[in-house]
């Protein structure tokens, strides 16, 4: 059918025009796997298998909780500001929880909820 | 007119509502997570990346009127988890909702089930209209009254209030899972619920949070021999015993509680047969289930991996008895899908009340309704642009190549940030909610 060939070929490069559905199918596939192997040489041999699979199992790993709460401040775009409301001299007291500057409260309500 | 609860094709879909903000620039805490309709569709609770739920409530102008038009408006909305660091492992524990189960209602307050990574947590919803006024010690503002002014008895009496409605968490059950959660499923006995990661499922009692019995535990002995995880589990909807568990190479197990306590044999293994010459590098990718979901009915269960949706008939292992193509037109851009990630992407998908219709998400903000009992299907798109009140939603088309139609959008003009991973079909109504990035859509059958 016409339609057919004009889909193979504007698509990337098959090596025959396939006769059915199926066929075609499965080499779009081969086809796309041809790219990403030119593209990543060193692609693993076991692709869906252990390296992505333990990826996933890692998810959220830091170096330490030092690591987390600098990449959790950056993210909100929120660097640790030197206080300026205190005009107090460093070092002249010790500072009390009350002195220390507020949390800025990340919780906010939902967007849905208004 | 359609018939009551038939869906697809004979149903034209209107836009009802849209929640959320209109502009561009999405924080990441505002992206939906899941969404769920309760047992009687009339809650619909939405749980997002920020760890928040909220909540509408279904309010019927007439109810003399089945099909009258009917918004859903903000219940409740509560902070359910937040963001924690594990500081053994140095592993952050996102505060994202994956996903929210109600209960049966049993009695006036209603109770919800809300799991991040790692915590599950029952929360009750309840309803307070009333409140006692007229102390006998105190004045109304909580000042103790001077014990010498008073004469006489005061009794209480409860006065009607403005309705507020406050969210308590009542459980939380934590400490019992290793890795990911990324299902959780309430029993039919309204007793216990599982909890699955990728590894292992874990079997709950509503009432007990200090343990857990542990059913499946697929983890091998050496990590290095890991070739595959759990993906989703449910259980059956009547039968209390049974429970499924879909994984990322395709598989579907299903277990029966009765034969053992560790239900690692399964009793049921459905997997349809591949053959291995056609076998590419996305193939396994693309065949790992992002979501299964019995039917209503409890006969059938239905799966979603990457490009399609598949129906199986639980009296049959070898096959699915439906195959559907959801967006068959990305076969030939897993390259640039594997690239970007959306390749892992894990969409949902959902039964209507009758069995009838399947929906899905897909990219560029389109889903898909899958007619099983007319064998038709059509692509539908949540946008502002079609979100006048009532307006009826066009059918879309993508043209994989060649010559573009009119109305036909090009695969490489489609959007994949704009993702509609989670849907949910009410219970009983043509009423559908539609999540997309940041934004809920409403869509209602077209009523005349």
């Amino acid at each position: 059918m016409s339609e057919d060939v004009e889909g193979v070929q504007t698509g990337e490069e098959v090596a025959e025009e396939p006769k059915e559905p199926e066929t075609k199918m499965i080499s779009m596939e081969k086809a796309e796997e041809a790219k990403l192997k030119a593209k990543y040489p060193n692609l693993g041999s076991k692709p869906g298998g252990s390296d992505f699979l333990r990826k996933r199992l890692q998810k959220g790993k830091y170096f330490d909780s030092g690591d987390y709460n600098m990449a959790k401040a950056t993210k909100n775009k929120q660097l640790p500001v030197a206080s300026v409301e205190k005009t107090e001299i460093t070092g002249d007291h010790i500072p009390t929880p009350q002195d220390l500057p507020q949390r800025k409260p990340s919780l906010v309500a939902s967007k849905l909820a208004v | 007119m359609a018939g009551t609860g038939a869906g697809g094709n004979d149903v034209q879909w209107c836009f009802s509502q849209v929640k959320g903000a209109i502009d561009d620039d999405v924080a990441e805490a505002d992206i939906i997570s899941t969404v769920e309709f309760n047992h009687s569709g009339e809650l619909l609770a939405t749980g997002d990346k920020g760890g928040r739920v909220v909540i509408f409530q279904q309010e019927t102008e007439n109810k003399c009127q089945p099909l009258s038009r009917s918004e859903y408006n903000v219940y409740s909305t509560f902070q359910s988890h937040e963001p924690e660091f594990d500081y053994l492992k140095s592993l952050e524990i996102e505060e994202k909702i994956n996903k929210i189960r109600w209960l049966p209602q049993k009695n006036a307050a209603q109770f919800l089930l809300s799991t991040n990574d790692k915590t599950i947590k029952l929360w009750k919803i309840s309803e307070r209209d009333k409140r006692p006024e007229g102390y006998n010690l105190k004045e109304e503002d909580g000042r103790y009254r001077d014990s010498t002014t008073i004469t006489t008895l005061r009794v209480p009496v409860f006065r009607p209030m403005d309705l507020m409605v406050e969210a308590s968490p009542r459980r939380i059950f934590a400490n019992a899972h290793t890795y990911h959660i990324n299902s959780i499923s309430v029993n039919s006995d309204n007793e216990t619920y599982l909890s699955a990661d990728d590894l292992r499922i874990n079997l709950w009692h509503l009432e007990i949070t200090d343990r857990s019995f542990n059913i499946v535990d697929i983890k091998p002995a050496n990590m290095e021999d890991l070739t595959e995880v759990i993906t989703a589990a449910e259980f059956h909807p009547h039968q209390c015993n049974t429970f499924v568990y879909s994984s990322s190479k395709g598989t579907i197990r299903l277990c029966d509680m009765r034969a053992s306590a560790l239900c690692d044999r399964h009793s049921k293994l459905f997997e349809e047969p591949e053959d291995p010459s056609n076998r590419s590098f996305f193939s396994e990718i693309i065949s790992s289930i992002s979501d299964v979901k019995f039917s209503h009915s409890g006969r059938y269960m239905m799966t979603r991996d990457y490009l399609s949706v598949k129906i199986w008939d639980l009296n049959m292992e070898n096959r699915p008895v439906e195959t559907y193509q959801v967006h068959e037109y990305l076969r030939s851009k897993l390259c640039s899908l594997y690239e970007n990630d959306c390749i892992f992407d894990k969409f949902e998908c959902c039964w209507n009340g009758n069995d009838s219709v399947v929906m899905t998400g897909s990219y560029n903000n389109f889903f898909r309704m899958l007619d099983r009992s007319q064998r038709r299907d059509v692509t539908l798109e949540a946008s502002r642009e079609s979100s006048k009140p009532r307006q009826v939603l066009k059918p879309r088309r993508v043209c994989a190549g060649g010559k573009r139609k009119k109305d036909e959008i090009s695969v490489d003009s489609l959007d994949f940030n704009k993702k509609i991973l989670h849907t949910a079909w009410h219970p009983q109504e043509n009423i559908i909610a539609v999540a997309t990035t940041n934004n809920l859509y409403i869509f209602q059958e077209k009523v005349n």
